[in-house]
């Protein structure tokens, strides 16, 4: 397969991966608004931080409201991480390695494509927003069930599903560090009304708010969280579920190409110091200096898979 | 009978004669259309508009900022052609692709047709279509067009003209392949009722016929590619389809490199030699180091490696010399020289301005002629005297007189019309049709090809950029 194929596979899933996560992001704001009497600054002022868009933000507005960020985070242009410029961006990348999809992946994106142009091609109400979140998962999720369904287990499913996890990986990450001092014990000891919005708000942005429940006590606890979004490894936007699926499907290529790479020994290594060391351990030597590590490694290996596999 | 605006009174209809009987080859598909309840077909084509929308069968019109993809209006209504008449065409199309070779292949060696006096030698050495770098070098297995689209319009029950001979690199295919692929999805039955010839083993021929040409530095199985400008190409997704549909990569110009006197291209594996380079983007593009210094859309030294042997350019650098629109203007001469006999198809009658008493000639009778640019494709720059206003004549006639030598002209001929499907039921539209050619070590000719159809009452130009639509080409075993 051409490094280029490679490289565009690897992104469009990147971006389609990227899309929902603001999408999901979008959702978690809207909650917190209704939870209380309307969502404050605050709020989204760490919507935009999770979605690592903060300072683009300030680029563009003088002042932060609720109607400005959701705009920012679905349709706006000028913000690359956008729902629109991510859907965007991911059919272009789509287009370019067309030959590489079938027909119905193709199709799938095309037509996700489309209809959220259609859509998103003027500002959305805030009584619309229910209706365009979930077409926006909705599209994904055809896209999603194109690429199950219908692709082969070879190269180009392994490039593509790489693509989808260290993005996700990336997000959950991300998610977590700009929440962290919410799930600090020093903090955490009260479980007051408020500390329980943010720890829901922080399930929700990775939509496991009812999965919790089913692993854990109904009760929400820090640790736990942490503890479900970081080590668990059937929890599918923890980062160890990512690394599994990584790291496997870079054995795969290794297996098929004969060829063992820096990416192999990173992805390696990462995952098994995800699956030996306990959430106490983690939280205890800093939860934020943890995360921090963890996304500059993440885009090290994106980077070792790059140049591993000739991206570029 | 049809009557059209503008000075063309009377254009031949190929699916209903005169006395509104259907024509032999229409007679089954007429039935059937009659019984047809006209909201249904309507209802149709909007559903075929969304097969097109879906799959993304684009193309990009230049100078459209806002309309960067566009679909070409497909119209439902095929356009059949009879087994005889396929026959005739057929023949007359075989012999002038190889006269093309052969003439291709003597103006880049002895030159005997300009030694016999029958071209004139300026016309070719000035020409920026000849290639110097091709001079001497004979490309694998002789051929130097292996893929031609011969444009060709009709004017009556048995004329029959060669507009174009395209032998540089032909577009549309993709569009002959999808037009049938929606007619089989959407009138399965007409499939059945009426014996047409199958199209749709296009991409198989096309990858045999590329791989049976591979250079003599090729050892084993030979390695296909199709090199594409890139996503922002007018043709891309023809690029793409064809590329998946032979199962062969589509590379870009950065994707290739020259390493030990091979192309190569960058795979996730390393460098991997390529044998065969479908190539899509134009001559000037395609060496930095041999033609425009500043391309990248090609690869540096791919000349090098061509003259050394070691990969095949298809179609050949250089083949823009025998489509160029003033040698049209002698294609008879070519064939008759090259093949010894009269050639089978007919040219249109063309005045080359460079010639003072054929310019005095356009200048005088703009009003019924077609002028085109020497160079030019597209339906881009040329004049339609006879639905032109008086000033646009005027502007074109300065243009004319500042470069005589950059144009030829024609006669407006009376193209023959096919019905398209209207709100109102039917009406007749021009049309002309492009059958695809392959050379190998023999012409394979794809039985059909693109019609494409102007969808303005009247008008002549079917280009898809000047907003011609296409249609599903069926040619009948008989």
């Amino acid at each position: 397969m051409l490094g280029r194929t490679a490289n565009g596979l690897y992104w469009m899933f990147r971006y389609i991966e990227r899309a929902e996560n603001s999408a999901r992001l979008i959702d978690a704001g809207l909650r917190m608004a209704l939870t209380r009497s309307g969502a404050t600054e605050g709020d989204w002022d760490g919507v935009l931080q999770s979605a690592g868009v903060r300072e683009l933000y300030d680029e563009v507005h003088e002042t932060l409201t609720s109607i400005d960020a959701i705009d920012f985070l679905l349709r706006d242009r000028a913000n690359p991480s956008s729902v629109m410029s991510c859907i965007e961006a991911g059919r272009h990348n789509a287009r370019m390695v067309r030959t590489a999809l079938t027909r119905e992946t193709w199709e799938a994106t095309n037509e996700c494509y489309l209809e959220m142009k259609a859509i998103l091609s003027r500002k959305a109400r805030p009584t619309d927003m229910p209706e365009i979140i979930d077409q926006i998962k909705r599209r994904a999720g055809l896209i999603r069930g194109a690429f199950h369904g219908t692709m082969l287990r070879n190269e180009i499913f392994n490039f593509s599903r790489i693509g989808t996890f260290i993005e996700r990986a990336d997000n959950t990450a991300r998610i977590l560090d700009v929440k962290y001092y919410v799930l600090l014990p020093a903090v955490a000891a009260v479980g007051s009304s408020m500390d329980n919005v943010q720890w829901e708000s922080i399930l929700r942005s990775v939509s496991a708010h009812r999965a919790y429940g089913w692993v854990y006590d109904a009760e929400l606890k820090p640790a736990n969280i942490a503890d479900f979004l970081i080590s668990n490894g059937r929890m599918p936007r923890s980062l160890a579920y990512c690394y599994e699926k990584i790291a496997s499907n870079l054995g795969y290529l290794e297996r098929e190409y004969g060829e063992r790479h820096q990416a192999h020994e990173t992805a390696d290594r990462t995952l098994a110091a995800l699956r030996s060391r306990s959430i106490t351990d983690i939280m205890d030597q800093g939860l934020h200096e943890y995360l921090e590590d963890f996304i500059s490694q993440n885009n090290r290996l994106g980077q070792e898979i790059s140049d591993g596999y000739r991206f570029n | 009978m049809v009557k059209n605006k503008g000075t063309t009174p009377l254009a031949f209809d190929e699916m209903m004669n005169a006395d509104s009987s259907p024509r032999q080859p229409y007679s089954t598909y007429h039935e059937w259309y009659a019984s047809q309840d006209r909201n249904r077909l309507i209802a149709k084509s909007k559903d075929a508009e969304n097969i097109f929308r879906k799959t993304g069968i684009t193309f990009a019109v230049y100078g459209h900022a806002d309309s960067s993809e566009k679909l070409i209006p497909f119209d439902l209504i095929p356009r059949i052609i009879s087994g005889r008449e396929w026959r005739k065409l057929a023949q007359g199309i075989e012999q002038r692709v190889i006269a093309l070779n052969a003439f291709l292949d003597d103006i880049y060696h002895k030159q005997e047709i300009i030694r016999a006096g029958r071209v004139p030698r300026e016309l070719i050495e000035k020409n920026v279509a000849f290639l110097p770098q091709m001079i001497g070098f004979r490309p694998p297995g002789g051929v130097y067009t292996h893929i031609v689209g011969t444009d060709i319009v009709r004017t009556g029950e048995d004329q029959f003209y060669v507009l174009e001979d395209n032998a540089r690199t032909p577009s549309g295919v993709s569009y002959m392949l999808e037009n049938r692929e929606t007619m089989m999805q959407m009138f399965p039955e007409l499939f059945h009722q009426n014996r047409v010839r199958p199209v749709e083993n296009y991409p198989n021929l096309l990858r045999q016929s590329l791989a049976s040409l591979a250079p003599p530095g090729c050892s084993g199985k030979p390695r296909v590619a199709v090199l594409t400008p890139g996503i922002y190409n007018s043709a891309y997704y023809e690029h793409a389809f064809l590329a998946d549909m032979m199962g062969v990569e589509l590379v870009e110009g950065s994707d290739l490199r020259v390493i030990d006197g091979k192309v190569k291209m960058r795979t996730t594996r390393g460098y991997e030699a390529i044998d065969v380079l479908y190539r899509r983007v134009d001559d000037d593009f395609l060496d930095p180091l041999t033609f425009r210094p500043e391309s990248a859309l090609g690869v540096p030294g791919i000349m090098d490696v061509y003259r050394a042997g070691n990969i095949t350019i298809a179609n050949a650098p250089g083949t823009g010399i025998s489509d160029d629109k003033a040698i049209y203007s002698y294609m008879p001469e070519i064939v008759e020289f090259y093949t010894g006999r009269k050639p089978l198809l007919e040219n249109v009658p063309t005045w080359r301005c460079s010639e003072p008493q054929s310019l005095k000639y356009v200048l005088e009778h703009l009003e019924e002629l077609v002028v085109k640019e020497v160079h030019g494709s597209g339906g881009y720059g040329m004049l339609v005297g006879p639905t032109a206003s008086k000033k646009e004549r005027a502007l074109f006639a300065e243009k004319l007189k500042a470069r005589p030598t950059n144009y030829i002209a024609q006669p407006t001929l009376s193209l023959s019309t096919v019905p398209i499907l209207v709100n109102k039921g039917i009406a007749p539209r021009h049309v002309d049709l492009r059958p695809y050619v392959l050379v190998s070590d023999k012409v394979q000719i794809i039985p059909g090809g693109l019609t494409r159809v102007a969808l303005k009452a009247g008008s002549l130009v079917v280009n898809s950029s000047q907003g011609g639509g296409t249609k599903d080409t069926w040619v009948l075993e008989d």
